[in-house]
């Protein structure tokens, strides 16, 4: 029996699943209401200057990386086994699509964050 | 019969191959009373309507695992379901899905116990004991790790409901999966790296896409489902520290 590379995916899948259950409806809250209302936190908090600050540091950079490309992989493996699920058995092409389209973002996010300097 | 006897229409897919191109429905109607399982009212057509009814059963409660059927749709044990339940409408009873059909309702079960005998259902010892040493120790909480998966009965239900098994028969499937967990988290078995040759392949563990129907339909509360999570948390730890762990990259 040939070994499965499927863990590799199933990692980046429940890895991102992990993070998205522990910091995804915090996020929402704070960039999509307490932040634009100003509750909690003022509404100048999220403006470019704190951004740009926060990625220019490595934590930030990490932290901004791990949120963007662990939720893709998450994202494209749940898409990637509901399609199998209802019928859809383009194996290759909905593999590619998917996984692909997690690994262009992960190589986009971790490129602009490497490019901005501090 | 008592006299407050209902009548309960059944419906059965019919699956004769030397007449029948395809299975097709035939309905009986069928007297009952409310304790009447649904392997009773196929009993009752056998014995009085239709003698050539095929189905297969033995104990009558819910242990020998012979008389899994599709009772409206859902894999269920006739034995463990009652007439009453369906009435006053009827019921339509199925050869379990995913798996050929030999005669009406009785499927062929090749497959299953072809992968059953290859996950080597009983335990490989951890290391040769002589007679005088006296039996193998096990605590409760060894036991409890395996106990639930030991319950099952091979009545494939949950290969009835797995979609998974449904699209690719090559996947090992629910039931045996949870019994090769049964044997691997035996604290007296040594005989994981056999067995995960098999588990950590695409047929094994990786085949499930975490559905869960075959926790939900087992008669015996086993959760397959569960039993194959832990074990893709196991593989995928195994996948990554093979190298670096002695004898993790297996044969």
């Amino acid at each position: 029996m040939k070994r499965s590379n499927e863990p590799i995916f199933w990692s980046l899948f429940g890895a991102g699943g992990m993070l998205a259950a522990l910091i995804g409806p915090a996020l929402v809250f704070i960039t999509g209401i307490a932040v634009p209302f100003g509750f909690v936190f003022s509404p100048d908090t999220m403006s470019y200057a704190h951004m740009l600050a926060f990625s220019q540091s490595w934590a930030g950079k990490v932290f901004v990386l791990a949120v963007i490309a662990l939720f893709l992989w998450h994202a494209a493996h749940r898409i990637h086994i509901l399609l199998h699920d209802f019928g859809v058995h383009a194996v290759t092409a909905v593999r590619v699509l998917c996984y692909g389209g997690a690994f262009a973002g992960t190589v986009i996010a971790a490129y602009t964050l490497l490019m901005i300097k501090a | 019969m008592a006299e407050n006897e209902k009548i309960i229409e059944i419906e059965v897919l019919r699956y004769r191959p030397e007449q029948d191109k395809e299975p097709v429905l035939q309905t009986y109607k069928v007297p009952f009373t409310d304790d009447m399982s649904v392997l009773q009212g196929l009993q009752y057509i056998k014995d009085y309507l239709d003698g050539t009814v095929s189905f297969r059963w033995s104990c009558r409660m819910a242990i020998c695992g012979s008389c899994g059927m599709m009772i409206d749709g859902k894999p269920k044990l006739s034995c463990k379901t009652f007439l009453r339940d369906y009435y006053p409408g009827g019921l339509r009873v199925e050869a379990l899905a995913h798996l050929p059909i030999e005669r009406d309702l009785v499927v062929d079960a090749t497959d299953f116990v072809t992968k059953l005998e290859s996950i080597k259902p009983y335990i490989i010892p951890k290391e040769p004991r002589a007679l005088e040493q006296g039996e193998y120790l096990q605590t409760p909480q060894q036991r409890d790790m395996y106990e639930q998966f030991s319950s099952c009965i091979n009545c494939m239900l949950c290969y009835a409901a797995c979609p998974q098994y449904g699209l690719n028969p090559k996947f090992t499937g629910p039931g045996i999966l949870a019994l090769m967990h049964r044997y691997n988290a035996d604290s007296r078995d040594g005989g994981q790296a056999e067995r995960n040759e098999l588990g950590y392949a695409d047929e094994g563990y990786w085949g499930c896409t975490a559905v869960g129907y075959c926790s939900e339909v087992c008669p015996k509360g086993v959760d397959p489902a569960n039993a194959i999570n832990q074990n893709k948390m196991n593989s995928a730890i195994n996948y990554f520290t093979r190298f670096v762990t002695p004898g993790g990259a297996g044969k």
